[in-house]
């Protein structure tokens, strides 16, 4: 483990501690591709009630693509719930510039008028250019701009946190 | 013309390798049209959505320039830019014989100083969408792009990525499939495309089958097994590619009729039973009956003609965002 990285499963388990006593029964759970969906996954099996699982790739309303173009192998959003009236919780790895928050926030949308949307990320590692906060966050780490946060998914399935060059 | 296209770097790509503009599936390498189609697969859903729409290319004004008329090419762009959130300006400009390279590059001047972000070219000049590409770097202004909507006998690209698409839905792997594409070869941009699009994907057997008459001189050299009997050609195929036998072709020289037509090379249900048991039929539309194709095919259970229709949306969506990005 990278200095400075909390470790992803116990980050993990301390989000689901702070969604069980709060998040309504019958939320719809949707992870941001690729960390956040991993993380979705794993919270609906951790966390009591019935989670709808969906799936959003922002890649069609990031606000760079002017700028960076698309990447390749865009996924599929699939939300296979009614969106209208929905309580939904948008799950992300790393919350950082709020830029991917605001992405899959407007393409929520485009689907119909959710009636509550929350956010739960894994790691808060600050630095936010927009003003969105997380309702549920594992853990906070304070991170050099200059460097990025990795989630990987090993065969058995265990999340764990690395650090690399931005 | 044409011969510009092959010297030096690729005019469709950018520094970096990007694709700046899409004039042609020759020489576009398997990279670019594999991100392409996985681009188009997540599109292919927008439709299923309440608001039809991503705001990719929001503000950005996507000029349909069709020199030639073509409802359903120019309706499948527009609806695929409008789908991106860009402003589609349609100009159907009926070109008359005597207005040649001069009179399109004073309406592509004009244009561009309207502000436009990106040209949808139909023509039926070979080369004229590589012109107007070339030109747009002459006068400075590359950050423009050129999608070809079918060119002459040229190109005609995005209907090769959409039957690749296509094909690659139904039947997975390239390289493991023999495909057939059927009827005027000579007169067909379709085909040329498809042809250069299957050979850089590595289709294990590609074979056109058509009366000599409407196959180009040296076609082999494009990769392809030649067929003249039908029966023959089908044997054992998994996608038959139907081409439409254009009308006028019956009134010169190079065709008895069309009823003797469509018993040589018309698709018929007992001519599809040579095929693998799986075979889809496709054809780009719009058909003619009884000419290259029977009601019962064209209608049947293999036939994917209106699924390649659906699928021409998600893969020109995918077509106009990749090129509409970044330039270097």
């Amino acid at each position: 483990m990278d200095a400075g990285v909390p470790d992803a499963e116990r980050a993990l388990e301390a989000l689901a501690a702070r969604m069980r006593p709060a998040v309504a029964h019958d939320a719809a759970f949707v992870g941001i591709y690729s960390g956040g969906a991993w993380i979705a996954e794993r919270l609906a099996t951790m966390i009591p009630g019935r989670h709808p699982l969906g799936f959003v790739d922002v890649s069609f309303y990031r606000d760079d693509y002017a700028r960076a173009g698309l990447k390749p192998n865009v996924k599929r959003t699939a939300l296979p719930f009614e969106v209208g009236g929905a309580s939904i919780v948008l799950i992300d790895d790393v919350l950082y510039t709020g830029r991917s928050v605001r992405a899959a926030i407007n393409e929520l949308f485009d689907f119909g008028r959710p009636g509550r949307i929350e956010l739960a990320v894994l790691i808060d590692r600050g630095g936010r250019e927009l003003p969105y906060e997380p309702t549920y966050c594992g853990a906070r780490v304070a991170m050099a701009r200059n460097l990025s946060i990795a989630l990987s998914r090993d065969a058995q399935g265990r999340l764990s946190l690395g650090v690399e060059p931005a | 013309m044409s011969g510009v296209a092959r010297t030096g770097r690729n005019p469709q790509l950018g520094r970096n390798g990007e694709l700046a503009h899409l004039l042609s599936l020759e020489g576009l390498p398997a990279e670019i049209i594999t991100h392409i189609l996985d681009t188009a697969e997540p599109f292919v859903s927008i439709a299923e959505r309440e608001v039809k729409k991503v705001p990719l290319l929001r503000g950005k004004g996507v000029f349909n320039l069709f020199f030639e008329n073509s409802t359903r090419t120019r309706t499948t762009f527009e609806i695929a830019a409008k789908r991106l959130s860009a402003d589609v300006i349609n100009l159907n400009i009926g070109v008359s014989s005597t207005s040649k390279g001069e009179s399109l590059l004073d309406t592509i001047d004009n244009l561009c100083a309207m502000n436009a972000d990106l040209f949808v070219v139909r023509h039926a000049q070979s080369g004229a969408p590589h012109l107007i590409a070339s030109h747009l770097t002459a006068i400075g202004r590359s950050g423009i792009h050129v999608v070809n909507a079918g060119d002459g006998r040229h190109a005609h690209p995005t209907q090769g990525l959409l039957d690749l698409y296509t094909i690659r839905h139904y039947k997975k792997d390239f390289r493991a499939l023999t495909v057939a594409i059927v009827g005027d070869i000579l007169h067909s941009r379709v085909a040329r495309s498809l042809i250069h699009g299957l050979t850089t994907m590595g289709v294990a057997d590609l074979r056109v089958i058509a009366p000599r008459t409407l196959l180009p001189g040296r076609v082999e050299s494009l990769g392809v097994h030649v067929h003249y009997d039908m029966r023959e050609g089908l044997r054992g195929c998994d996608v038959v590619v139907m081409l439409r036998l254009q009308s006028e072709r019956m009134k010169g020289a190079l065709l008895p009729s069309a009823g003797e037509y469509f018993k040589n090379y018309g698709l018929t249900p007992g001519k599809l039973a040579l095929a693998a048991p799986d075979a889809i039929v496709m054809h780009p539309g719009p058909m003619n009956r009884g000419v290259e194709i029977d009601s019962a095919v064209a209608d049947g259970a293999r036939s994917v003609i209106l699924p390649q229709v659906t699928f021409g949306i998600a893969v020109r969506m995918a077509v106009l965002s990749i090129v509409a990005g970044p330039v270097a």
